[in-house]
């Protein structure tokens, strides 16, 4: 049995605002990640995915606020540490990459000035050992010479280029972990591939565990080892890859690889209509019983609305949460 | 849903676009000569009544300019946008104005398009007031019907369109654009900010919606697979001109062009990947 790197246990997050009833967006939640593996968070926008990355590195916006549950990063309760104990450890063995990388790098900083801040940071590095390393570090993500890109504004950038320098960053020290929001959502479709391809490169040179986090399956095909997916602030199935697409046991798990259907062009008459989930995931403020999914559920039963369905281990390295499995 | 209306001899094209042009002036540098950047080059398509064409491309290959061209939010440099039997590339005023209850335009990011003080119904309304359509209660009879139709729940009409989700705000901007009937709808990047679940929820709509009112569709999208499902012709663009046209089944059986083939590496990859897990033995 490999050590975990990141044990995720009964972990509950919640926004609160002034005159509304808290959200819970991330509803007790167990998860745990082995070193150099891919996962895959699949869900729908509002089903807790953004939150649970965010409170992983407790980055969370102001407003939200961890109700239970703990972080075990390496041995040790991320959400025991002080702020300076937490410094350590973001950038340097875990870090982010956001949906948007216009919005998280500096607008007025040369990128390679906020790369070598990293370094600088956490590495104890010269000035010397930061402009060799910052070299190495930009050509191994395909800024080939790097010297130009290094000098350039963020708005000088490509948004696949500035996507490339996000990652940089966030590879800079090497860590452990990394965790990518919608890498590549906001990229277009020859550009979604190149990153998706350096993130899987990444990966098998460094052994990094990365947590991916898309709304769209057809990323995790032959991307991710493993996917959990999510509705509605919990964790409705867990499985491998593969497993997920053959025989999706959750009927939203089955539903969501029925959206990559749009992928099959050719085989597929045109104007056929597409398969869908019909309404609006919920809203998070209030949890009366029974299954979060029933209201849209197409396989829904009695029990359904009345019972919170449990999470059954129907295979191994399965989970499910669905009556469908519950014996 | 109705059926298609039989159509007698080939009917004349809703929209016939002939050699559109577009540049856009970039300054040098303070009190220096402007430089001028072919955004668009001499670009030619037709959309057919109830029709969907789509104009596909990279980010920067022109094909919102085209959009906002044949919306009329932009002037072009030369050619002609024939709507009817009109050429509309020269109006102006208020020609223009009356003119733009034909063809109504959809955005990317839906919220950023509307006035975030205004309800609902004030978001739908609103092209209705300016072109003075309609009595005040006739008006909200229509609002109501475009927000059934759409998907809306009626009990948000006086919901802030900003506490919306993003499907329901792509929703409401469909609603505002159908307010004021029109033939021909340009569609830039409209789905692009949506999740694949509201993607697929949205792309029926409009089928339908395609199908009820026959409405022509301008498709702009960075997304091949996608359009292939929607539409009837396709234009692949590339550095302003149009590199690849033609049906849309017959560009995704054989595409020539490099940039075609780009384009359609996401889908081509996912089935690899997708045909390779189902193959795995366990």
């Amino acid at each position: 049995m490999v050590e975990e790197l990141l044990k995720i246990r009964d972990l509950s997050v919640a926004y609160s605002s002034m005159g509304s009833p808290p959200l819970r967006a991330v509803d007790h939640i167990s998860l745990a990640l082995n070193p150099g593996e891919v996962i895959g968070v699949l869900g729908e926008s509002g089903s807790g995915k953004s939150t649970l990355a965010l409170s992983i590195l407790r980055l969370l916006a102001a407003g939200g606020r961890y109700e239970s549950g703990e972080v075990v990063f390496r041995g040790r309760n991320l959400l025991a540490l002080s702020e300076s104990e937490l410094r350590e450890v973001r950038g340097k063995e875990m870090s982010m990459i956001s949906q948007d990388p216009a919005l998280s790098l500096n607008p007025v900083m040369r990128v390679g000035a906020q790369i070598a801040e990293v370094l600088r940071a956490h590495m104890g590095l010269s000035q010397r050992g930061v402009n060799a390393r910052l070299e190495e570090l930009l050509r191994s993500v395909g800024f080939d010479p790097p010297s130009q890109i290094a000098t350039a504004y963020p708005h000088q950038l490509s948004g696949g280029q500035r996507q490339r320098i996000a990652i940089t960053q966030a590879i800079a020290c090497n860590p452990a972990l990394v965790i990518a929001d919608e890498p590549t959502s906001k990229l277009d479709a020859g550009l979604q591939s190149e990153i998706l391809a350096l993130l899987t490169e990444i990966r098998r040179r460094h052994g990094t565990t990365l947590v991916v986090i898309s709304h769209d399956p057809t990323i995790f095909a032959g991307f991710a080892d493993r996917m959990i997916v999510m509705y509605a602030g919990r964790i409705v199935e867990e499985g491998k890859t593969r497993d997920i697409f053959r025989a999706p046991m959750h009927p939203y798990t089955r539903a969501l690889v029925q959206l990559s259907q749009r992928y099959f062009v050719g085989n597929v008459a045109s104007r056929a209509r597409f398969p869908i989930i019909s309404g609006e995931p919920p809203g998070l403020s209030r949890h009366d019983a029974g299954c979060r999914f029933e209201p849209r559920c197409p396989d829904r039963m009695p029990v359904c609305a009345a019972t919170d369905p449990q999470e059954v281990i129907a295979e191994p390295h399965r989970r499910v949460s669905c009556f469908k499995y519950d014996s | 849903m109705t059926a298609n209306p039989g159509v007698a001899g080939p009917p004349a094209p809703r929209l016939r676009v002939c050699g559109l042009s577009k540049n856009y002036a970039r300054r040098t540098g303070i009190g220096r000569k402007s430089l001028s950047i072919a955004a668009v080059h001499d670009v030619s398509f037709e959309i057919q009544t109830g029709k969907t064409f789509a104009l596909v491309g990279r980010s920067g290959s022109g094909k919102s300019t085209v959009a906002r061209c044949v919306a009329r939010l932009e002037s072009p440099d030369a050619g002609q946008i024939f709507f009817g039997g009109t050429d509309i590339a020269p109006l102006g005023g208020r020609d223009l104005r009356s003119f733009r209850t034909e063809i109504q335009m959809i955005f990317q990011d839906a919220v950023t398009s509307m006035n975030p003080r205004f309800s609902a119904e004030q978001v739908i309304e609103e092209p209705m007031l300016i072109q003075g359509l309609l009595s005040k209660n006739d008006r909200r009879n229509r609002i109501m019907d475009l927000m059934r139709e759409v998907g809306l729940p009626l009990e948000r009409i006086d919901g802030l369109a900003t506490n919306f989700s993003g499907g329901q705000q792509q929703r409401l901007a469909i609603a505002r654009a159908l307010s004021v009937r029109p033939k021909l709808l340009v569609l830039d990047e409209a789905l692009s900010a949506l999740d694949l679940s509201s993607e697929a929820q949205i792309v029926n709509l409009l089928l339908d919606l395609q199908q009820v009112y026959s409405l022509g569709y301008l498709f702009i999208s960075h997304d091949l697979s996608l359009v292939a499902r929607l539409a009837d012709e396709v234009a692949v663009i590339s550095a302003g001109q149009i590199v690849e046209q033609g049906l849309t089944a017959q560009v995704i059986a054989n595409p020539t062009h490099p940039q075609t083939v780009e384009l359609l590496a996401p889908a081509r990859s996912f089935q690899r990947s997708y045909s390779e897990m189902l193959g795995a033995a366990e």
